[in-house]
């Protein structure tokens, strides 16, 4: 895991290894002032002169000077290293997840992977700081501090050495016995989060069903349940303090006892009053490093599972890779099914596709019905080999989908997705996805052909109209259209419109298919639909079934012979027949029945 | 999802800090006051080693240095004896208020999600559709988080270090008013150099946590459009733009961290300035012979001995002030969470005037109503008291509903119903068509009262529904939305939460005429299959099967529908569609859907357009007319 984390360092390397020297420069003048302070202390007691005391003062300003610059020094690079390695942490998840397949895609949440990146990071960045700040810091401050310590008198060294693994060993069983309490009681804590979510988004279920008091009786449980395990766990933690003060106080008392015999017994000779003072200041520093350590080892415990989330997907390996020697060239628009079988992951039983056999040449359009779950959008989204089938095969202009270059098959076979997703920014740039390069007669072309430029030139900045996220700000039939002329804009040899013009009216969803059939005769459409009139006129209309294709035929033959579409058919009513047919089919109806 | 901006105004600090600790002393007065006594008596022990040092050195070393050991051996045990003594008792102290401390911080954090959840559920409809959720649910996450760092370390640390500050500046004055002149100088140029450092630290700490918001909205949108970037191979292009974000992040956060941590050593290194600076001052005094100046009053010059404790103390001084001044980010931060906090809780409660009530009632084959029943009788009745004369009248819920010429705005100025007028028989089914933004949602809006009517009337089996008690008006109203909401939870509780009370079979039931029942027995927990992340496992078709389900167990008199079969496939709906019908027997419906399949056999139809009925009949009627729903249902015209 460290590994894999350390890899994002990169140029912050300088930083990281700068800040640790500069602390330990800035603690080894921490240490020393005190004691240049007792000495100065010392001496002016001896002998209470000006010019001593300037020159005391002198030394010391110029100490705290430097120990100032290092410190400086050393927080500014602290800072750069973790914010430059929280960066490239970023950095490389965000670039891992561009190279994600659409199976590793579906592995992860959206909003698992944005917290990754953003409070997961923020852990890891915050306990790297403390790591370069402190880690360094607090051992070298203990050493040095015991060091001076035993330098003053051996006696009082061997007090502080006999304090310190009591401190040190208490810390730790606080820290082993609050660990696992935290990790649970935060799970608890996001589930209570994610109630609260539940009920911001809910709040009309809520108030419909009149479930206010439920919900916060509910509430009430989830919170009193978080606070009595925080509780319970900061009780323990709450140990720490008094901990630490017992030491040091301890300490304290036995420096004044044991310091103050040493002092008359030795008649200074072993140690001198002043040394006293300095002492207590040693203990102080020797215990509050540890104190810091025990710190650092919270944080880190923190950051390990947040560490964990992020090198999780730092070492998601995508799924799809492009062969040794990819073909760059799709010759054309054929498309073959030979004996596919597709399941979504190789664990799961159940196979979204079975058995699928099927041909299509180049120019035809394909209509393709089927119930929710009947496995539509599998079948089509292993064209674009968007994922890999787990038997027989996908041929693309007669090559198998896997010999090719990824991306130049992708720029051959465009997919209008069901989820589809426009970007803020203006109608133009959302369009050029398609085609960077694309001029802006192309675009009106592409418009035009999916029947957008009307209403695009209806809108006050046309063609620069700014679209809000998640393009909030057009209607449904819109944002599906400006999805078709983005996917258009490609030029792609083969075309995928994935229940892409369900918010589409009737007779505008004609029109798009008469441009289709019009404007780009060559490219092979593949139309998943559920409405019967949008398929009507397909070259084959494909019936999907659990995963597997129940009929193939014209509309006339399927309605013939194929009871699902007869179903289908029957449930629409004929809607996107003529009203005026209808009617008097109803009427003859009506006159049968009289 | 942009996170909320943050800003802290000057001179609402004290006045906000001033409510936390109203808000907090109201739920833990008498521990608080324990608290901060404890903590006085810790942090006087943790600076009194000086103290204790100078009797030593006074009473025991130095005639003991003359006078030889065994002299002052009882005095020194004496001392040892006082000392060890409060320390005990300081330990005591100690422990007292780190354990307390633990209990209020997390005692008194459920208290405020609670009082924020409970103000939040009885808010209006118009918060929720006004404000983000983002921005909400960063109330419970963010601010909380910032509230309990604030209590849990500034809080104590500032008390702490406030109590030792006086203390040993009480002492100082004691000793020298002069040299403590000489600190107090020092101390100024310290909290100069906090506000300066301090203040930029703050400032890029802000701008860090807007730059986190931007990172995260950013990340959002593209994660969310994830496949569609891989459809058009647009990898390199959000990179690209990525990095523009990453780098602003990256600039603001080292900049907030750099001055964070500039903080701490340069307060550190003006504190041995002034100490040297204090020992200069010193010695001149004592030097020069000057008369000292204390809070005794005058004396003689200073000795040796009263400078080294004036140093040592002046030492302790700045490290307190130090430890003051490194608390200021949290604070600011805390400060700025609570007063978001404050602002939230503030928000208004939804109102509710309404008097009558419904109630289980006896109804004989007549119609007429016996009584009043304590269990579910299967028929319900509104129960109107009279004020006047104290009297009680009962009238059958019957599923009546009038709108009398509605008007609407959801602002004030912006009207978005005109003259709505419509009549529903107990039974009917009426059906809403037009564009979004039409109004028709805002029509079920208002018989539910998620939103009060601005003019006209609405009238429930003949009563003003202003005068139904909410809660009751809802329980009789049901409804199915697009968005399906689910709860974490088993599919079992999803559905009972139609009805409480609801026995498995009857929630069995309700899934079969949903036509639910078959998905989840293919499910390999069936019925206990645990949802989560609003049922992030099931397709929106089948959440939306289970949100019917949840309205049939319910079995409300009025059932409003609104797109509530948008996902589901035709062949579907049409199985749906006709458990519905039977459910629906004898119950007013309101339906709004895309599909004009769907409302076909309403007994009316209701085309809206900007916000008035510009067509009523039914289908035929309306097919005859030649007018926008003819052509709507020829095509000629888009929905949404």
């Amino acid at each position: 895991m460290l590994k894999t984390l350390a890899k994002s360092i990169r140029q912050y390397k300088r930083e990281s290894i700068l800040s640790p020297v500069l602390v330990t420069l800035e603690v080894l003048l921490e240490c020393m002032i005190p004691l240049y302070m007792s000495t100065m202390l010392k001496d002016i007691t001896d002998e209470p002169t000006m010019s001593n005391i300037l020159i005391y003062g002198a030394i010391l300003l110029v100490m705290a000077a430097f120990s100032l610059l290092f410190g400086i020094l050393a927080g500014k690079y602290a800072a750069t290293a973790s914010a430059g390695f929280a960066r490239n942490l970023r950095h490389d998840i965000y670039y891992k997840i561009q190279d994600f397949s659409f199976a590793n895609i579906d592995k992860f949440s959206t909003s698992s992977l944005v917290t990754r990146m953003t409070t997961d990071v923020t852990n890891i960045q915050m306990a790297y700081m403390m790591i370069v700040r402190v880690a360094f810091r607090s051992p070298v401050m203990m050493i040095v501090s015991l060091a001076m310590t035993y330098s003053i008198n051996w006696q009082m060294g061997v007090i502080f050495t006999i304090l310190v693994p009591i401190l040190g060993a208490g810390l730790f069983i606080i820290f082993k016995k609050v660990d696992p309490i935290f990790n649970k009681v935060f799970k608890k804590y996001d589930a209570l989060n994610e109630s609260v979510q539940e009920n911001i988004k809910g709040i009309r279920v809520v108030k419909s069903y009149v479930r206010e008091d439920y919900e916060i009786d509910k509430f009430d449980k989830a919170a009193e349940n978080v606070r009595a395990d925080f509780t319970r766990g900061e009780k323990i933690i709450a140990l720490n303090n008094p901990l630490m003060q017992f030491c040091m106080w301890t300490a304290i008392t036995m420096i004044c006892f044991v310091g103050s015999m040493i002092v008359m017994q030795s008649a200074e000779e072993a140690l001198n009053r002043s040394d006293l003072m300095i002492l207590i200041v040693y203990a102080a520093q020797t215990l509050s490093s540890l104190t810091m350590l025990s710190m650092i080892m919270v944080m880190i415990s923190i950051a390990k599972t947040s560490a964990d989330r992020v090198v999780e997907v730092l070492k998601e390996e995508s799924t799809l890779t492009d062969p040794e020697n990819p073909v760059y060239e799709v010759p054309n628009g054929d498309v073959e099914f030979d004996g596919v079988d597709f399941k979504y992951s190789e664990k799961a039983d159940r196979r979204a596709l079975k058995e699928i056999d099927l041909k299509v040449k180049s120019g035809q359009t394909i209509g393709i019905l089927g119930g929710t779950g009947s496995s539509k959008t599998s079948l089509v989204n292993l064209i674009p080999r968007l994922y890999d089938v787990s038997k027989g095969s996908v041929k693309v202009g007669g090559i198998d989908v896997r010999d090719y270059d990824i991306e130049a098959l992708r720029n051959q076979v465009a997919v209008v997705l069901q989820k589809n997703v426009l970007f803020s920014g203006t109608i133009k740039e959302n369009l050029r996805w398609g085609n960077p390069d694309a001029t802006d007669e192309e675009l009106v072309r592409v418009c035009k052909l999916a029947q957008a430029d009307e209403f695009i030139q209806g809108f006050p900045d046309k063609y620069d109209t700014y679209i809000e996220q998640g393009g909030s700000n057009v209607s449904g039939g819109q944002k599906q259209r400006l999805c078709i002329a983005r996917a258009l804009l490609k030029k792609p040899k083969i075309l995928i419109l994935d229940d892409s013009t369900s918010a589409v009216d009737t007779k505008t969803d004609a029109l798009i298919r008469k441009a289709f059939r019009e404007e780009i005769p060559d490219t092979t459409k593949f139309i998943i639909a559920q409405r019967v009139s949008s398929v009507e006129d397909a070259d084959q209309i494909v019936i999907m079934d659990n995963g597997t294709i129940a009929a193939v035929g014209t509309h006339d033959e399927l309605l013939a012979h194929n009871k699902i579409y007869q179903e289908v058919y029957y449930s629409q009513n004929k809607v996107g027949a003529t009203a005026q047919t209808l009617i008097e089919q109803r009427k003859e109806d009506g006159n049968g029945k009289a | 999802m942009a996170r909320h901006k943050i800003e802290v105004k000057r001179g609402s600090v004290m006045k906000t800090l001033g409510k936390l600790l109203k808000y907090m002393f109201h739920y833990y007065r008498w521990q608080l006051i324990l608290v901060i006594c404890c903590i006085a008596v810790t942090a006087v022990a943790g600076i009194s080693s000086s103290i204790f040092l100078e009797i030593l050195t006074d009473d025991v070393i130095t005639p003991g240095l003359e006078q030889g050991f065994e002299a002052v051996k009882g005095t020194l045990y004496t001392i040892i004896g006082i000392m060890a003594g409060i320390y005990v008792f300081a330990l005591i102290c100690s422990f007292t208020y780190n354990r307390m401390m633990a209990v209020i911080t997390q005692g008194f954090l459920k208290h405020v999600r609670e009082d924020m959840f409970n103000n939040m559920e009885k808010l209006p409809i118009r918060y929720f559709d006004t404000n983000t959720h983002g921005d909400i649910m960063s109330y419970y996450t963010n601010d909380v988080d910032a509230l309990r760092q604030l209590i849990s370390q500034s809080i104590p640390q500032t008390v702490f270090s406030s109590v030792a500050i006086i203390t040993l500046m009480i002492s100082m004055l004691k000793s020298s008013v002069y040299m403590t002149l000489v600190v107090l100088f020092g101390v100024a140029f310290m909290l100069l150099v906090t506000k300066l450092v301090g203040g930029k630290s703050a400032k890029y700490f802000v701008k860090q946590q807007n730059s986190v918001g931007t990172t995260e909205g950013y990340v959002e949108e593209m994660l969310t459009g994830q496949k569609v970037i891989k459809v058009f191979c647009h990898e390199e292009a959000a990179k690209r733009d990525f990095d523009k974000v990453n780098d602003e992040l990256f600039v603001n956060t080292d900049k907030a961290n750099k001055y964070g941590n500039i903080l701490m050593p340069t307060i550190g290194n003006i504190g041995h300035v002034l100490f040297v600076l204090v020992a200069i001052v010193g010695g001149l005094l004592m030097l020069e012979g000057v008369p000292n100046v204390s809070l005794t009053g005058l004396g003689d010059a200073l000795t040796i001995g009263a400078v080294v404790a004036f140093l040592n103390m002046s030492r302790q001084f700045t490290l307190n002030i130090g430890q003051v001044s490194m608390q200021v980010n949290s604070v600011v931060m805390a400060i700025a969470g609570a007063e978001r906090i404050f602002g939230f809780l503030d928000q208004k409660p939804e109102t509710d005037e309404g008097y009558v009530t419904l109630v289980n009632a006896v109804i004989d084959d007549d119609g007429k109503i016996l009584r009043e029943s304590p269990t579910r009788t299967g028929r319900w009745a509104w129960r109107h008291p009279h004020k006047a004369d104290g009297s009680v009248t009962y009238q059958e819920l019957k599923g009546d509903i009038q709108l009398v010429d509605v008007d609407f705005g959801y602002v004030p100025d912006k009207i978005v119903l005109h003259d709505v007028s419509l009549y529903a028989k107990p039974g009917q089914k009426i059906a809403f068509v037009g564009a979004t933004g039409a109004g028709k949602t805002t029509i079920t809006n208002l018989i539910n009262r998620f939103y009060d009517i601005a003019d006209g009337k609405i009238r429930y089996d003949g009563i003003n529904i202003n005068k139904i008690r909410k809660s009751d008006l809802r329980r009789s109203l049901g409804m199915v939305l697009q968005d399906t909401n689910l709860f974490t939870g088993t599919i079992m509780d999803n559905i009972r939460y139609g009805k409480l009370d609801a026995s498995d079979d009857e929630c069995v039931a309700a899934a079969k005429l949903a036509n639910a029942h078959d998905f989840i027995t293919r499910l390999p927990d069936g019925y206990n299959t645990m949802l989560t992340g609003d049922g992030s496992n099931l397709s929106q078709g089948q959440k939306q099967l289970l949100s019917i389900a949840r309205a049939a167990v319910a079995n409300p008199p009025v059932l409003i529908l609104d797109e509530a079969t948008s996902s589901i496939d035709t062949r579907t709906e049409y199985l749906v569609q006709k458990g519905m019908d039977a459910l629906m027997q004898g119950r007013t419906v309101f339906v709004i859907a895309h599909r004009l399949s769907t409302i076909q056999n309403s007994d009316a139809i209701m085309v809206l357009d900007h916000g008035r009925i510009i067509e009523r009949g039914n289908h035929e009627q309306l097919i005859a007319q030649k007018g926008v729903y003819y052509q709507l249902y020829t095509g000629a015209f888009e929905l949404e």
